[in-house]
């Protein structure tokens, strides 16, 4: 939709779904890229297997709700929605797994509500939270970096584990899967152990785990595209991270040995993916100015709260759950003051 | 008050104000038990249990309360009533009342209970109270047991699981299983009993909202003829 202006300024810049949408698309190029060097094709089917099936639930909705089908298939926002939910979930998850978490995002979350524009919690998360409780070793079996394993699975073998759930006679799943490093840190400082000791084994990079430090790198290239691209907007990316990192500062200079760095809470798990594309969901977060900071530093908090006290690894999708049942009320209380209403505070 | 005749009473109880899809109350056992279809059943039949005798109880000494102490002299009755259940279902269902536990007790406050017998008892003879406690106590069991039932397969795959707990070791062959379910733990946990209820209650809307288009387009049918009933 285009909205024109009769008075100055004259410049405009076309504001669709589909504009926007692609963008965010665009910007996860890199990251599921990078995610696909790092732990194998396993990830390509889950965007392929997520990508399709939500476009058909999108697709059968509209039919039951007799509503035009193509418009809402061609906004993107469904694809969007597969796109994040896929980079989420681990490479190797059960096929029905994938589908079932897409019927339940676009059916139950995004199109009970009403469709785009609509939905009150952010459809991919819901998802993820689904899957989560639901099937908990399925959702923490992650594939170890392939920079790490001596020979990694061919994508025939991943083929025929995800659809028939048969892996080749000398393997097992144990031996192929272990825990995502955050996993990895709470297991072992749960045992006592220091964390200069844990962060001796081969498993860990710079910041965070082998490989995922550089898939949220480039997630973070794709999400300050977006905030130049004015996609999205730098209040809750940077509240969220601020809140996180000064959370994790906190802790960590009161006790280095038992709480990770900050920078090991930036570069782990899906802080980077929360922070940039996930949290800044139009239709879910807040959307004044203020209520952004407010919302993104709250979820910021809450995820270092839910890493290191919380019974899950990760704790993204929780805090965007979470803040989203928020977000009304912090719309309502940062609303700003329309001009010629009410006194300005200062003079 | 208009007095209305037995079959509406029973509609309203089973039906159109049905206490757990339409008026809503009474959530907190019904979120809370209803992971099985036999543990809704249980308690279903137990609040139906305090219902009838609470409503006939308190139809019977309607005229003799003051209004100025009905409240406390409603929540007595209900009260007593609950506890001589509570007691009974100790002494013959052991093992059920344990697991529903502090639901059963708690079924004093169940708020369908007290509203029943201030909305209608307290302003009706005694059949006609018998009847609604009754209907409005079906109207929640089967809430309770479609509610439980669709948990339990979806969770679990079973179906009457541990039904020798209520009708007796006869009644173990009455537990139906799918083999190989992998089971939605989510089902059984409590966002499971919250979007189970939204499905019912969007399943109720929704075949009040056919009746109603059939029976538009039979009056447009059938026009003139005598189409004054509403």
């Amino acid at each position: 939709m285009e909205f024109q202006t009769h008075s100055s300024p004259h410049t405009s810049r076309p504001n669709r779904v589909d504009k926007v949408m692609l963008q965010v698309v665009m910007a996860l190029i890199p990251g599921t890229i990078a995610l696909v060097f790092y732990f194998g094709w396993g990830v390509l089917l889950n965007v392929i297997l997520a990508v399709a099936s939500a476009t058909a639930f999108e697709a059968l909705v509209m039919k039951l709700r007799k509503r035009p089908v193509l418009p809402p298939l061609f906004d993107l926002s469904a694809v969007v929605t597969a796109l994040l939910f896929a980079v989420a979930i681990p490479p190797l998850l059960p096929w029905w797994l994938v589908v079932l978490g897409m019927a339940f995002a676009i059916i139950m979350v995004k199109q009970m509500y009403g469709g785009l524009g609509y939905n009150p919690f952010n459809p991919a998360m819901a998802a993820y939270v689904l899957l989560l409780i639901s099937y908990p070793v399925e959702m923490t079996s992650w594939l170890p970096p392939q920079l790490l394993v001596e020979q990694s699975l061919s994508l025939g073998e991943i083929l025929s584990f995800k659809f028939a759930g048969t892996l080749p006679v000398d393997l097992t799943l144990d031996a192929i899967t272990m825990a995502t490093p955050l996993d990895e840190m709470r297991t072992k400082l749960d045992l006592n152990q220091m964390i200069s000791e844990i962060r001796t084994s081969p498993l860990w990079g710079d910041f965070g785990g082998q490989g995922w430090e550089w898939v949220g790198n480039w997630f973070l290239m794709g999400g300050i595209w977006m905030v130049y691209k004015r996609t999205i907007t730098w209040q809750i990316p940077l509240a969220f991270l601020t809140g996180l990192v000064g959370m994790a500062t906190l802790f960590w200079l009161f006790d280095p040995e038992s709480f990770p760095f900050p920078l090991f809470h930036v570069f782990s798990g899906g802080a980077i993916l929360g922070a940039f594309f996930i949290a800044t969901d139009p239709v879910t977060a807040s959307t004044t100015r203020a209520g952004q900071l407010i919302y993104g530093a709250a979820i910021g908090v809450l995820v270092y709260i839910i890493r290191t006290w919380g019974g899950y690894p990760d704790a993204v999708a929780f805090a965007v759950l979470l803040m989203n049942m928020a977000a009304p009320t912090i719309d309502y209380y940062t609303r700003p003051r329309v001009y010629g209403h009410g006194g300005a505070k200062n003079g | 008050m208009a007095e209305t005749g037995f079959r509406n009473i029973i509609t309203d109880g089973l039906w159109s104000n049905n206490q757990a899809l339409v008026a809503l109350l009474g959530l907190c056992p019904l979120l809370a038990v209803t992971n099985t279809a036999i543990n809704g059943l249980g308690l279903g039949l137990a609040t139906t249990a305090v219902l009838v005798s609470s409503n006939a109880t308190v139809s019977l000494i309607r005229n003799f309360v003051r209004p100025e102490v009905r409240l406390p002299v409603f929540v007595m009755v209900i009260a007593s009533f609950v506890t001589a259940i509570e007691l009974g279902m100790n002494a013959y269902f052991h093992e059920l009342h344990k697991i529903l536990g502090i639901f059963i007790p708690l079924i004093v406050t169940n708020c369908a209970i007290i509203g029943r017998a201030e909305a209608f008892a307290s302003k009706n003879n005694l059949q006609r109270s018998l009847v609604d406690g009754l209907s409005i106590g079906i109207g929640f069991t089967l809430v309770l047991v479609t509610l439980g039932g669709m948990r339990e397969l979806v969770g679990q795959g079973t179906l009457f699981d541990q039904a020798h707990l209520m009708f007796g070791e006869v009644a173990r062959g009455m537990t139906l299983k799918i083999e190989n379910f992998p089971g939605m733990l989510i089902a059984i946990l409590p966002p499971g009993a919250f979007i189970g209820l939204g499905l019912l209650i969007m399943v109720k809307n929704l075949i009040d909202k056919r009746v109603v288009a059939k029976a538009a387009t039979q009056t447009e049918t059938s026009e003139g003829a005598a189409g004054v009933t509403t």
